[in-house]
């Protein structure tokens, strides 16, 4: 990429920042609204990384009991009553720790943390195109985030507060049937909410993208973190309208009587899992492209090389989420669809193992024969390309529908999209975090303690996810509060690893603590020669409107 | 602003209408949660807790937008802006066109697979005419539908009329013939609400309800959302006019009336897929 080929760059330090209430609350400055939606990402992610840590203290041996005792202290609960209870609250804790990981932890920190901050500044432009929609988005997803919050406290059905149909929120367990209480309702607005917010974000970056490139950055000179922003962009526009209609029926299915997914009129619930999936593909690749827009940055920087293949690294991208809108059945192999169907799906979910591929292998032959800086970035991003090949691999396992019916909502699959998304996303996540901290913050970290932080979080996050993968293989259905003794073993050692994260979450806040405290002053660009993309070009951090004066890419010089 | 800035793309100042806007969504969903389940203490069924959320949303939509034509008759929309302003736009009609697939889906899927589903058999020999022979059992058996070609179709020629005349004012606004404009975007708002007026009356003629029907959910759903849009776009038109009154467009920058002619032509063709499926296609195999 020709990134460092910049002729001019304007960079002032008459910085005019307004007053806190007005900088922070009132913002339309792409790098404060970026920084709020990390801060608001972290505070989610605490959340839902707690309620993750009630699943395995529940699952840390058989029996029901940690929460039982939990029930007795929540609502004064005994003997059997408190068990049941246990029951129901255990899946209230699964849906939240889904919804609050995906909709409000890994999307703001991806696309609304880095993609506000890094977008405008690798583009060469001095903002996003919608400032003040782009503050909306942000607050909307505050907003949606309390409502899903009041949902967690308000009675859902089954003796319990919260709702406890899994973050898919199948009817006839999300209608009244199957949760009655006002919870289900407020979660259905929290969605609605947080899909207004996440369109408007789509919208802001598409425009932004297409719009405010610096003079000479055509679309095939754009950094890949920029194209996969494009990406995902167009991927939220079109599927989370799709899961609007969804969620409006099925509040309609609930308060007004219609009879969409109710099969006692003729409704369908199966029509609900088509819409919600036709969402929830494409929703999948939302949360990971741009987790490969960053570590495509990472490898390229520390293999003091470009990209290889650039071309083929974006519309790979553009391929995955084109195929993406067309392979949804395969989440519900088992609801008895013809055979034709499953053949269909099997095949067009195959299909997107080849751009995959072409991902996988081009950040591999950008590495070789490159000159390695096994920085605290490139050791997450390397460990991010093993874990998600890991996790790629075994979802092409459960892409045969054969395989499937063995294997469809047991720990295989629980295991799957945890390797692609706690180790992949969240690991592309951290190597962000660590790749761009200086450049947000102005300060250095400690590497040792980035360092550990990665070994800790890599080992822990493995002894968490591998054995489940035995789990499902030996048919532990996911959802259960409870299991039979012969999956002791793996379950406790699954714990255990959840454990050992939590050394790792600590040293990921002593690291920024210590920064904090020590206040290393940052250089502009760390990283040396490798790192090519604009954002290197301005100290760190930038200053509040950066670009008054827009660089120039030079058009000569190819890749 | 800082003085040195070389480009001519617009850093809008700091706003509060995000945070109150989203403060209204906030108290708009409690109050919607609370109108249809009761919440906090507070019963159901009481129409009043919804109106704090939606008085806040008004307000918003209000100040934001003044402030947006505030900042665009004050210079900052340059051309590149307005170009960005204009993708923004196609793009919200994007998303609104994704919200309608949601409908058609239902509809589609409930009418196709609905004799599988109650377990009718239907002749099935022909695969070409297997989709339209599931079709023979939609709308199910005891629903009364419309006849397509009494007022849906004075319906559609209303709208269709509508989009002719939008499509005149914006040519007479463009040739600055204020007047003319003024007087075609007023017969584009009376037809726009000529469509509603007889979308009502059809409703209060329906044969079959929105609860306890699956034909009345999926057809009030696709056809109700369509109104509303039809309201939204009518008032946006409305807005329009009031500018046009108010001295606030030109024959060169008019981006509001663009963007509300496009809305207008959204709805629109919605409608014509409505026409064609919701009404003529079951009324054409039915034969009734």
């Amino acid at each position: 990429m020709p990134m460092d080929q910049v002729a001019a760059h304007g960079h002032d330090d008459h910085d005019h920042k307004p007053g806190f209430f007005t900088r922070w609350f009132f913002s339309t400055n792409h790098k404060d609204i970026g920084t709020l939606y990390l801060v608001f990402a972290l505070i989610a992610g605490i959340v839902g990384y707690s309620l993750s840590g009630l699943i395995r203290l529940e699952l840390a041996e058989p029996g029901i009991g940690p929460l039982t005792g939990l029930m007795e202290v929540l609502y004064g609960t005994t003997g059997q009553q408190a068990i049941e209870q246990a029951k129901s609250f255990y899946n209230v804790v699964i849906t939240y720790h889904g919804l609050i990981m995906i909709f409000f932890m890994v999307m703001p920190a991806l696309i609304g943390g880095f993609g506000n901050w890094f977008v405008p500044l690798m583009i060469g432009a001095p903002d996003m195109a919608f400032p003040r929609m782009n503050n909306i988005s942000f607050w909307l997803t505050v907003v949606a985030f309390i409502i899903a919050m009041i949902s967690f406290l308000v009675p859902g059905g089954n003796g319990v507060n919260g709702f406890g149909g899994g973050w898919v929120l199948y009817p006839p367990l999300s209608s009244t049937a199957g949760h009655a209480g006002p919870s289900m309702d407020l979660l259905i607005l929290s969605l609605h909410t947080a899909g207004i917010a996440s369109i408007l974000g789509a919208i802001n970056f598409i425009v932004t993208i297409l719009n405010m490139r610096a003079p000479g950055m055509t679309l095939h000179k754009m950094p890949l973190f920029a194209w996969s922003m494009l990406v995902t962009a167009v991927l939220l526009l079109l599927a989370l309208p799709v899961l609007a209609g969804a969620l409006t029926m099925l509040l309609t299915d609930r308060n007004f009587g219609s009879q969409f997914f109710d099969p006692s009129g003729g409704g369908d619930p199966i029509m609900f899992q088509h819409l919600f999936w036709f969402f929830g593909h494409p929703e999948v690749y939302i949360m990971i492209l741009p987790a490969f827009g960053i570590i495509s940055h990472i490898v390229s920087t520390f293999s003091k090389k470009p990209i290889f293949g650039y071309l083929g690294m974006a519309y790979a991208m553009v391929s995955i989420g084109a195929i993406g809108f067309i392979v949804w059945a395969h989440h519900m192999y088992t609801v008895g669809m013809p055979s034709d169907m499953k053949a269909y799906f099997v095949a067009a979910t195959m299909v997107i193992a080849v751009p995959t591929g072409i991902k996988i292998f081009s950040w591999i032959a950008t590495m070789w024969g490159g000159s390695i800086d096994f920085s605290v970035p490139m050791v997450w991003a390397i460990g991010f390309i093993f874990l998600f090949t890991l996790g790629g691999v075994t979802g092409v396992v459960l892409a045969n529908a054969g395989i499937d019916h063995a294997l469809h909502d047991t720990y295989y699959v629980v295991a799957h999209f945890h390797y692609v998304l706690s180790l992949g996303a969240v690991f592309g996540l951290f190597a962000g975090w660590y790749y761009w901290y200086e450049k947000m913050f102005g300060l250095k970290y400690n590497k040792f303690i980035g360092y550990m932080h990665f070994w800790v979080m890599f080992a822990a996050s493995n002894l968490i996810f591998f054995p489940q993968h035995f789990l499902g293989l030996n048919g532990m259905p996911r959802r259960y509060v409870d299991y039979p003794e012969a999956f002791e073993l793996w379950n406790y050692v699954s714990s255990m690893g959840y454990a050992l994260s939590m050394v790792a979450t600590l040293l990921f806040f002593f690291g920024m603590i210590e920064s904090v405290i020590r206040r290393r002053k940052a250089e502009a660009n760390p990283w040396g020669e490798g790192a090519t993309t604009l954002e290197w070009t301005l100290p760190s951090p930038p200053p509040f409107h950066q670009f008054n004066e827009l660089p120039v890419v030079k058009t000569e010089g190819g890749h | 602003m800082a003085e040195d800035v070389k480009h001519d793309y617009h850093l809008v100042n700091p706003s509060p209408w995000p945070l109150i806007g989203s403060i209204a969504v906030l108290v708009l969903a409690i109050g919607g949660v609370t109108y249809m389940k009761g919440l906090f203490g507070i019963e159901a069924g009481q129409l009043w807790t919804l109106v704090p959320g939606f008085l806040m949303v008004i307000w918003t939509m209000a100040g934001w937008w003044r402030e947006v034509v505030k900042e665009g008759r004050t210079g900052d929309h340059t051309p590149v802006v307005e170009i960005g302003l204009k993708y923004g736009m196609i793009l919200f009609i994007v998303s609104e066109i994704m919200f309608f697939a949601a409908w058609f889906w239902s509809f589609f899927e409930l009418a196709i697979f609905y004799p599988a589903r109650v377990g009718a058999t239907f002749d099935a020999t022909s695969p070409v005419w297997e989709g339209l022979n599931a079709f023979a059992q939609w709308p199910p058996t005891g629903v009364t539908t419309f006849d397509p070609f009494h007022l849906p179709l004075i319906n559609t020629l209303i709208l269709l009329l509508s989009g002719t005349t939008v499509t005149a004012a914006h040519h007479a606004l463009q040739q600055d013939k204020m007047d003319n404009a003024k007087f075609m975007l007023i017969l584009t708002i009376v037809l726009g609400f000529a469509f509603t007026c007889l979308q009502v009356y059809e409703y209060s003629e329906a044969q079959f309800t929105f609860d306890g029907t699956l034909y009345g959910s999926a057809f009030f759903m696709a056809t109700g959302f369509h109104g509303a849009h039809v309201v939204i776009g009518t008032i946006f038109l409305a807005v329009c006019l009031f500018r046009l009154y108010a001295n606030n467009m030109t024959a060169k920058k008019h981006l509001g009336f663009e963007f509300a002619a496009w809305y207008w032509h959204f709805v629109d063709v919605v409608w014509l897929f409505l026409f064609a499926f919701v009404y003529v296609l079951p009324h054409l195999v039915l034969g009734h």
